[in-house]
């Protein structure tokens, strides 16, 4: 009690300081880190400037652009591009600039290759929809000007490589005219533009590259149609399959006369299985088909006759080919073996001779390979040395030389789609991990250079070394749990459906795991993750259990196919059991129950609404059926404006029994107009927050009672017409209204309705308050709101004697159906910026005040203290109000150049923030992450609790000794002297 | 707070709260009617709910208007149901409609009345009170072609209705026509034991409060006031007055100090003087005894 009291006084001494929360320039990198990636690798270009750094363009699924060390695999420079502006294509044009087309064919850059900078952007318009191609010829010239060929849009373009500029374009309007290849025959002046039209007819367009003038026309029927896409064999030979998937049609438009050649699948392959499809490659001569299980590599011959060269029943990667010298085309390919892939380097026309043949062990846990990119280079005996980039399936980027992996990057991080976090092992007498512990003089040196650096005494050599110390602190990159409960494992699920532990001290892999249950299979064709869950946490038994996470999955992309669980213990990364179940999971509610082995009871709802018990113990059962009645949820319908409560009924009446299972009643529903409000945003409190106290003193001696339910949905909704971008609508015809709603009963606690405004809405939800951010059309700004909610049934509890006498109904259980009396308290303020996401800082006991964490606009995470979303702000706060730290109304947010969280970094295409708190009070920490991720630990209302890192404890230690000898002399002294005067 | 509880009870007299069942008939009711008339061309059901916004309820306008249409009275039903069991139908709100002049629809006068238990349903209802099993009740979405898109569902637990009567107290929130959500419940508390109780009246005395949303303030605009707010500002700078002794406290103490040290002085001077004599110049042990005090003294 004494201890709470006096962290409130200090807290109370500390608030009333200036907010300043900024870092010096030295304290950078100390709690915080920042890693940089780029996303899954869709495409990539290999430099080959002969002179300079070696490097390697890519693109990514995250429409990332980025320059990489070839060498170490750092980024030289990147570039996100916004979320619709997908990357269709990049090239390297005249050897310096970095050509892309995006956004569907439409937007056409141009990038300065050392450095990034963008050199030219024009637009391309076109008649109708297609599928884009760029094209860089090394060798079409148009007056000195190198010319870049786009297919895009249903249209032609030449384009010059050095401004931009539309040289020439040509329509292909024909409706059903669908491009498959745009091809230039290098050495020529043609441009040929083959497609489909109306889906049997095989159309070929030849076109002058001087001047996009059309020279021939011709065009084929097929009456057995085509599917899938079309393999570029030579450049005037392609290879198709008929609409069933088991005839090969080689078609050759040789002189601009198209001639063709049917082989069924079946003549090549015996054993042929199920319809194929073609691998798209450009090696010539040569293409590939796969069906279920098995790819065979087929060769053509002269004429169209074709030969199968190899079969193989492995997963298998094809590159694209690379010319190494006039007539010379060599391709990898890469194939699996155990724990193994083999590396081939072939020439295009010579398929028996391996110009490369290398193994590299491969963990596992990468999964397959699926993409290869090859390159060339000459090695140190004058002969072509080949390395290949490739992408496995968890997204990483890998570098093979020679054998070995040069480098690797887990770009698989970059596309995070839930974290948690799992405390460490304890530290175990016996098993100390502290070995890394400096003995007693270096850590003293270590203690007299910071008193140096203190003292102001140190030389910049010094400084450096006091610098690199602090750094590197070992502490906090130990594995085990620390006092302070900054050390932490956040568990990280991506896309891929790879685990990753990161440790919170340095940002490092602890371990990552490829997750079996998210691998493709028969049952689940393409197994999707969802969720991550802390399945186990044990306290009591922290010793000798680990904790586990629950991983939730669905084995396709619609809500009612049929889920798996996999649960994954975090200290080792290993997957303790999978489970597939034969019921689709719509949504997973964690009970706040754990059995005796502190596995937590959750409860999963599946499509036909009938909810599952896991885990499937009797015990499980037994806590279950105890708090039976007391279960109750919502479930929100975006698409019909619903929102509906829950409760448990009975077992599930189905045909088989299932204990575990049972059906769900409605018991309350909110139906939003369909013409006038469609749900936008739902937000509510976080499962794990902390309160510390109910009550609220505000100014005049008064007391205010929060009212805490964790049963608080906040839900806005906007006008339909206003749901689209900001600016689509009047403000007359737009508003946002924002609900509190109780979740148990269905109640609407709080209603209001902002006119002129419009969404997106981001929202954040903590004890009694919500905080939303929106567009004001009025005012052409957005605002963000605060909304607090109290109590006042609980108002009269004012009275020190009834208190003292125990009349009040502090402690009398709440009960939602009770008639709730409530208050709402709510203001408006301006705010500068847009934001991409919200979130708000949680601490162990909830007694530090709290930080809105703001993710902006420009990927930066900007802290700002709830104190300025305070509804009680006026214009003018008495003497007592300002006493109490309520800040001075004004119409818009500050926004502290030093309260920026991520100080000078960006989060590239943030999506979340997450925070979490230590176990020291003051401090609470923050994982941010989009496409990179970062983590620091903030202290709102600074560390008032403990003595910060870099405090001088030699200094300490000195003064107290100096002080002892200082006592110690005097007594001496004094002694000797009254001695002295006593003889006298 | 006291304009909440104004508002409050306002709305609760527009929307005409608490009707004990359909026995209950107000005299007041006509007047209103005719306050509530309607301008213009006689007002009629509109087959489709208009999709306009209307404002919230505000106070009823002071004119008095002769011409009443009775198309503008709607009616809708309440349905109740006992557990798990099928929806029947309860009792029927009938309120008028309101058309402003902008197209807005908004429902003024609420009333309702229930149907009284039947015999068979009293039996239901005492076997939801003995499992403490929710009683649950239903309303259209959309007043003017029910249901609307769906059911307005709202339950409580059985327990919580039984008082001296049946109490009840419903609270619809609406949009227009439109019925978003219907909050049911006690009127009171329902404390969390819940304790089986039989009502002793077999009758529903029910309240009823429409609610439309609120306006959310407008954000402070504050450019004029700050430029007004300068001079303000500027006399604010301006040292408020002082009493003397908060001007001038760091000046006063050190000078109380000095003349205390002075009288204290003084007051030795003739002790030490009177004492010094007996002793003689001889003892340095005396001296120093004698300098402690008075070297105190002059720290103090």
């Amino acid at each position: 009690m004494a201890i709470r009291s006096f962290f409130l006084f200090i807290l109370f001494f500390s608030s009333s300081l200036s907010p300043v929360f900024s870092l010096y320039e030295d304290q950078v990198g100390l709690m915080d880190w920042h890693q940089q990636y780029i996303g899954k690798v869709k495409q990539a270009v290999f430099s080959s400037q002969r002179a300079g750094r070696k490097r390697v363009v890519v693109s990514t699924e995250e429409n990332v652009i980025a320059s990489l060390d070839l060498r170490h695999g750092e980024i030289f420079w990147r570039h996100l591009l916004g979320a619709d502006d997908v990357i269709d294509g990049i090239d390297i044009g005249l050897g310096k600039y970095v050509i892309t087309l995006s956004s569907g064919g439409s937007i056409l850059r141009s990038w300065n290759l050392p450095d990034g900078q963008m050199v030219w952007e024009s637009s391309l318009q076109g008649p109708k929809h297609s599928k884009s191609f760029l094209l860089v010829p090394t060798n079409l010239k148009f007056d000195k000007d190198n010319v870049l060929v786009v297919f895009s849009n249903g249209r032609l373009h030449a384009i010059s490589c050095i401004d931009g500029e539309v040289l020439w374009k040509k329509d292909f309007e024909a409706e059903s005219f669908e491009v498959q290849q745009v091809i230039q025959p290098p050495g020529s002046d043609l441009i040929y533009v083959v497609g489909f039209a109306a889906s049997y007819q095989f159309e070929m367009y030849q076109i002058n590259a001087k001047n996009g003038e059309l020279l021939k026309h011709e065009s084929a029927s097929f009456s057995s149609g085509f599917s899938g896409e079309v393999s570029l064999v030579s450049t005037e030979t392609v290879v198709a399959l008929d609409s069933t998937g088991s005839i090969l049609l080689t078609i050759s438009f040789q002189d601009g006369k198209i001639s063709s050649q049917q082989t069924p699948i079946s003549n090549l392959v015996e054993d042929s299985l199920g319809p194929a499809v073609i691998i798209p490659s450009s090696v010539s001569g040569i293409f590939a088909i796969k069906t279920d299980a098995v790819t065979v590599f087929i060769r053509v011959i002269g004429e169209g006759k074709l030969e199968v060269v190899e079969k193989t029943t492995h997963e298998i990667a094809v590159s694209d080919a690379l010319s190494i010298s006039e007539d010379q085309q060599a391709f990898a390919l890469i194939q699996h073996a155990s724990s193994e892939i083999h590396l081939t380097v072939k020439l295009a026309h010579d398929w028996d001779g391996n110009l490369l043949k290398e193994s590299v062990k491969m963990d596992w846990q990468r999964g397959l390979v699926h993409k290869v990119f090859i390159n060339n280079y000459i090695r140190t005996d004058r002969s072509y040395g080949f390395r290949v980039l490739i992408v496995m399936e968890d997204h990483s980027l890998l570098l093979l030389q020679q054998g070995e992996i040069v480098w690797s990057r887990e770009d698989g991080l970059a596309s995070i789609i839930d974290v948690t976090t799992s405390e460490l092992p304890v530290e175990r007498n016996g098993v100390s991990v502290a070995k890394v512990e400096h003995n007693l003089f270096e850590w003293l040196k270590g203690h007299m250079l910071k008193l140096k650096g203190t003292l102001m005494l140190a030389s910049p050599e010094d400084m450096a070394a006091i610098q690199s110390m602090r750094l590197k602190s070992s502490e906090k990159s130990k594995m085990t749990r620390d006092h302070n409960g900054f050390r932490k494992l956040l568990i990280v699920l991506t896309r891929a459906g790879k685990l990753f532990a990161l440790h919170t001290g340095d940002g490092r892999i602890v371990w990552s795991h490829l997750l079996r249950s998210l691998h493709k299979s028969e049952a689940c064709q393409s197994p999707i993750g969802l969720n991550l869950y802390q399945w186990q946490v044990p306290h009591h038994h922290a010793m000798d259990e680990n904790p586990s996470v629950l991983v939730v999955s669905r084995c396709g992309p619609s809500s009612d196919t049929p889920g798996v669980l996999s649960f994954v213990d975090t200290y080792t990364g290993k997957e303790l059991s999978s489970l597939s179940l034969d019921h689709a999971v719509v949504q997973v509610i964690p009970l706040p129950y754990t059995d005796s082995t502190e596995q937590r009871l959750h409860l999963l709802i599946n499509a036909d609404k009938h909810a599952h018990l896991y885990p499937k113990t009797s015990e499980a059962l037994s806590i279950f059926k105890r708090e039976f009645l007391n279960i109750y949820w919502y479930s929100v319908e975006d698409q019909n404006g619903i929102i509906k409560g829950h409760a448990l009924k009975c077992k599930c009446t189905g045909e088989v029994a299932d204990e575990f299972c049972f059906d769900t009643r409605d018991l309350w529903s909110v139906v939003f107009p369909s013409e006038s409000e469609k749900i936008v945003a739902t937000v509510t409190r976080k499962l794990n927050e902390v309160v510390h106290t109910q009550a609220k003193v505000v100014a005049d001696q008064d007391v205010m009672y929060k009212y805490i339910s964790r049963n608080l949905l906040f839900v806005a909704t906007v006008a339909p017409k206003g749901s689209g971008e900001i600016g689509s609508v009047t403000p007359e015809e737009s508003w946002l209204v924002a609900y509190l709603i109780d979740t148990v009963t269905g109640r609407i606690l709080h209603r209001v309705t902002h006119h002129g405004s419009q969404g997106p809405v981001h929202a954040v939800f903590s004890e009694n308050w919500v905080v939303y951010h929106y567009f004001n059309l009025r005012a052409h700004r957005y605002e963000m709101s605060v909304i607090e909610i109290y109590d006042q049934s609980r108002a009269d509890n004012k009275d020190v004697w009834k208190l003292v006498l125990g009349k009040h109904n502090l402690t009398s259980p709440i009960s939602l159906f009770s008639r709730p009396e409530v208050i709402t308290k709510s203001q408006s303020y301006f705010f500068t910026h847009s934001l991409k996401a919200i979130a708000v800082t949680s601490t162990a006991k909830g007694i530090t005040s709290k930080q809105l964490l703001l993710g902006t606009i420009g990927d930066q995470v900007l802290a700002l203290d709830k104190r300025f979303l305070d509804p009680r702000r006026t214009v003018n706060p008495t003497q007592a109000e300002k006493e109490e730290g309520i800040i001075p109304l004004t119409d818009s947010l500050p926004i502290i150049p030093q309260s920026y969280v991520t100080h000078a970094l960006r989060v590239e295409g943030l999506r979340g923030i997450i925070t979490v708190p230590a176990k020291l009070e003051s401090t609470t920490l923050v994982f941010a992450h989009g496409v990179d991720l970062f983590f620091t630990q903030l202290a709102p209302s600074r560390t008032y609790d403990s003595l910060t890192e870099d405090f001088s404890y030699a200094l300490l230690l000195i003064t107290i000794v100096a002080l002892v000898a200082a006592i110690f002399v005097t007594w001496r002294l004094s002694e000797r002297k009254e001695l002295q005067e006593k003889w006298r | 707070m006291k304009w909440v509880k104004v508002i409050v009870s306002f709305i609760l007299t527009l929307s005409f709260l608490s009707f004990p069942s359909c026995a209950f008939q107000s005299d007041e009711l006509l007047v209103d009617d005719e306050e509530f008339g309607l301008e213009g061309a006689p007002q009629h059901r509109s087959p489709e709910p208009i999709p306009t916004r209307s404002p919230p309820v505000t106070s009823p306008t002071r004119k008095r208007h002769s011409d009443l249409d009775s198309d503008s009275k709607i009616q809708f039903s309440l349905d109740h149901a006992f557990g798990d069991s099928d929806f029947s139908p309860a009792g029927t709100f009938s309120a008028r409609l309101k058309t402003w002049s902008h197209g807005g629809q908004t429902l003024t006068k609420l009333r309702f009345s229930r149907n009284s238990f039947s015999d068979v349903e009293k039996e239901k209802f005492k076997n939801l009170l003995e499992s403490d099993d929710f009683y649950r009740i239903r309303l259209p979405s959309n007043v003017l072609n029910p249901p609307g898109r769906d059911f307005i569902i709202s339950s409580v637990k059985a327990r919580c209705l039984p008082r001296e009567s049946l109490d009840e107290h419903f609270v619809i929130h609406m949009e227009g026509v439109n019925v978003l959500a219907v909050n049911y419940g006690s009127p009171g508390s329902c404390p969390y034991p819940r304790n089986l109780k039989l009502p002793a009246k077999w009758s529903f005395s029910s309240h009823t409060v429409l609610k439309n949303s609120e306006q959310a303030p407008r954000a402070p605009v504050f450019t004029e006031e700050i430029l007004g707010g300068e001079n303000a500002e500027g006399e604010v700078v301006q040292p408020a007055e002082r009493s003397f002794w908060a001007k001038y406290w760091m000046y006063l103490i050190p000078l109380g100090l000095i003349v205390m040290n002075a009288i204290t002085q003084a007051m030795n001077m003739p002790e030490e003087q009177a004492t010094g004599q007996v002793p003689a110049q001889g003892q340095p042990s005396a001296g120093a005894v004698r300098r402690g005090p008075s070297s105190a003294v002059r720290r103090r």
